[in-house]
């Protein structure tokens, strides 16, 4: 499949997990990829046709920076993922300003940075095709239902589903070739979510799921690369939901 | 690309518009298709251009699905993908004008038709030997903004959502691989849709205006809804059941101010 071919994406947290899969979903079909996250290397080799860029998605100067290294680098930008994110769950009364602040931080002041400096480029890039640029944030089920003692990442992800339609709406009325949608994920088997569930929420996770299992990253990315393509390109301004049937129920 | 190679996919309401842009895609994906309708010229056309199957057969007729069903079992001994796209909305009116035989005739096609092509279609399903089916329900993005004066077509179109999360459910509770969602287009370039403008006074004045429904300010194209279809029904979608997928062109998202 190349259906990607010619493209430069974006990918935030790309390291591990659901932006990992990503990643390499999205150079199987043929993407050049810049790969984002906070570590100083990559721990092992990347894919061919990717790079590495250190950021922190909170950070506006890096932003800034990383967007011109693209822009130097390949000159276009045509799919931005805006993956990158942290738990953040606890009772109401007991979180720190400092805990909240963290979370929504990166959820969400990270895919409004995102949007806001990398929309120029996407906006040139995008002109030369059907479906124009992609931008797709990753926001979670945790966007759409509550959850006790996940205050945090419940706003955060929350804000990320209407921070994306009004983004939509507003590149529309521009007239920018960008369209914006947002994924739900439901409970995914990623390194993070298993390394720091017990048994009972893993029991919790997977019982609770009506297909009577966790995703694997690999079937989140199936969605994104499906946003990222022309096949999407009367699409902007929707959710795109994988959950296993979590939110129907 | 040949996502779809190897599968047996049923489309009712295919000699037209969504429907025959699924036939197209679902063919050129690799799928062996089956389609129905009413319109034998156009069906005829369709076939011979894509190698797809046409059956006359209507949704809302429980034998007609007796029929239909065995003879799917029969000659391909199995069913992947059911889209249920037949719909229609003539004899529509607002809740003051509309008659009870228009109200009655669009429940039955738009409503009880999708749910006897939901349930042929898991009758099919569970007895594949891998276990796996995807249903898609074609709804609209009436379900979310209901038009004053097509109250059948817009009821049935919200009580779409709610029938596919129940069938979603229903698979799942049962150990069963089959998914179920829907899709909700926004206004679409159909050859309906292309006729009425045309009869306009004004067919530009007309055109703009079916345009401007959309922030994205233009119609959808049936291939660009099939493009959605073909993932739903693909392998790539095997962890999505029971979702609502919105293709409108921004429609549904917010209210675009002034």
């Amino acid at each position: 499949m190349s259906r990607l071919a010619g493209r430069v994406a974006l990918v935030t947290g790309g390291l591990r997990g659901i932006g990992q899969a990503t990643v390499e979903r999205l150079l199987h079909e043929g993407a050049s990829v810049v790969v984002a996250d906070l570590d100083e290397s990559p721990d092992g080799a990347l894919g061919q046709n990717s790079s590495y860029v250190r950021l922190d998605v909170g950070d506006e100067g890096q932003w800034q920076a990383t967007v011109a290294a693209i822009q130097a680098q390949f000159g276009r930008l045509d799919i931005l993922v805006a993956n990158a994110g942290i738990g953040g769950t606890g009772p109401i009364r007991e979180i720190t300003l400092e805990d909240w602040h963290r979370t929504l931080r990166v959820n969400l002041d990270g895919v409004f940075l995102a949007t806001k400096h990398c929309a120029d480029l996407l906006a040139q890039s995008g002109r030369n095709h059907r479906g124009g640029a992609s931008i797709i944030n990753i926001s979670s089920i945790m966007g759409l239902v509550a959850l006790p003692g996940a205050g945090p990442y419940n706003a955060s992800k929350g804000g990320v589903r209407l921070l994306t339609k009004s983004t939509a709406l507003e590149f529309a009325a521009s007239k920018l070739p960008i369209r914006v949608n947002s994924v739900h994920p439901g409970f995914v088997e990623t390194p993070l979510l298993m390394a720091t569930s017990d048994a009972n929420a893993l029991a919790f996770y997977t019982a609770g799921t009506p297909m009577g299992r966790m995703a694997q990253p690999s079937e989140i990315a199936s969605a994104v690369a499906f946003l990222a393509s022309d096949d999407a390109s009367f699409m902007t301004g929707s959710e795109m939901v994988v959950d296993g049937g979590w939110t129907a129920q | 690309m040949a996502k779809l190679d190897g599968k047996i996919a049923l489309i009712t309401g295919g000699t037209a518009g969504i429907g025959e842009a699924a036939v197209r895609r679902f063919a050129a994906d690799g799928a062996q298709v089956i389609f129905t309708g009413s319109n034998e010229a156009a069906a005829k056309r369709v076939s011979a251009e894509t190698g797809a199957h046409f059956r006359r057969s209507a949704v809302e007729d429980p034998a007609a699905w007796d029929q239909l069903s065995g003879w799917i079992r029969e000659q391909f001994g199995r069913l992947d993908i059911a889209f249920a796209n037949a719909g229609i909305e003539a004899g529509d009116g607002s809740v003051e004008h509309i008659s009870i035989e228009g109200w009655d005739r669009i429940i039955a096609v738009n409503l009880t038709g999708v749910m006897l092509t939901c349930q042929a279609a898991v009758r099919l399903m569970r007895d594949n030997p891998d276990g796996t089916g995807s249903i898609i329900v074609n709804s609209s993005m009436s379900a979310y903004k209901p038009m004053g004066n097509f109250i059948a077509y817009s009821t049935t179109k919200g009580a779409l959502v709610a029938l596919t999360k129940s069938v979603a459910i229903h698979c799942a509770n049962q150990g069963l691989k089959i998914r179920a969602n829907s899709i909700h287009p926004g206004v679409v370039e159909t050859d309906l849709i292309k006729n009425i403008i045309a009869k306009q006074a004004d067919p530009a004045a007309a055109r703009a205006a079916y345009e401007g429904m959309a922030p994205l300010n233009r119609m959808g194209q049936v291939d660009e809804i099939a493009a959605l279809v073909a993932f739903l029904a693909s392998d790539e979608a095997a962890f999505i059941t029971g979702s609502e997928y919105s293709i409108d062109g921004g429609s549904t998202a917010g209210m675009m101010g002034v």
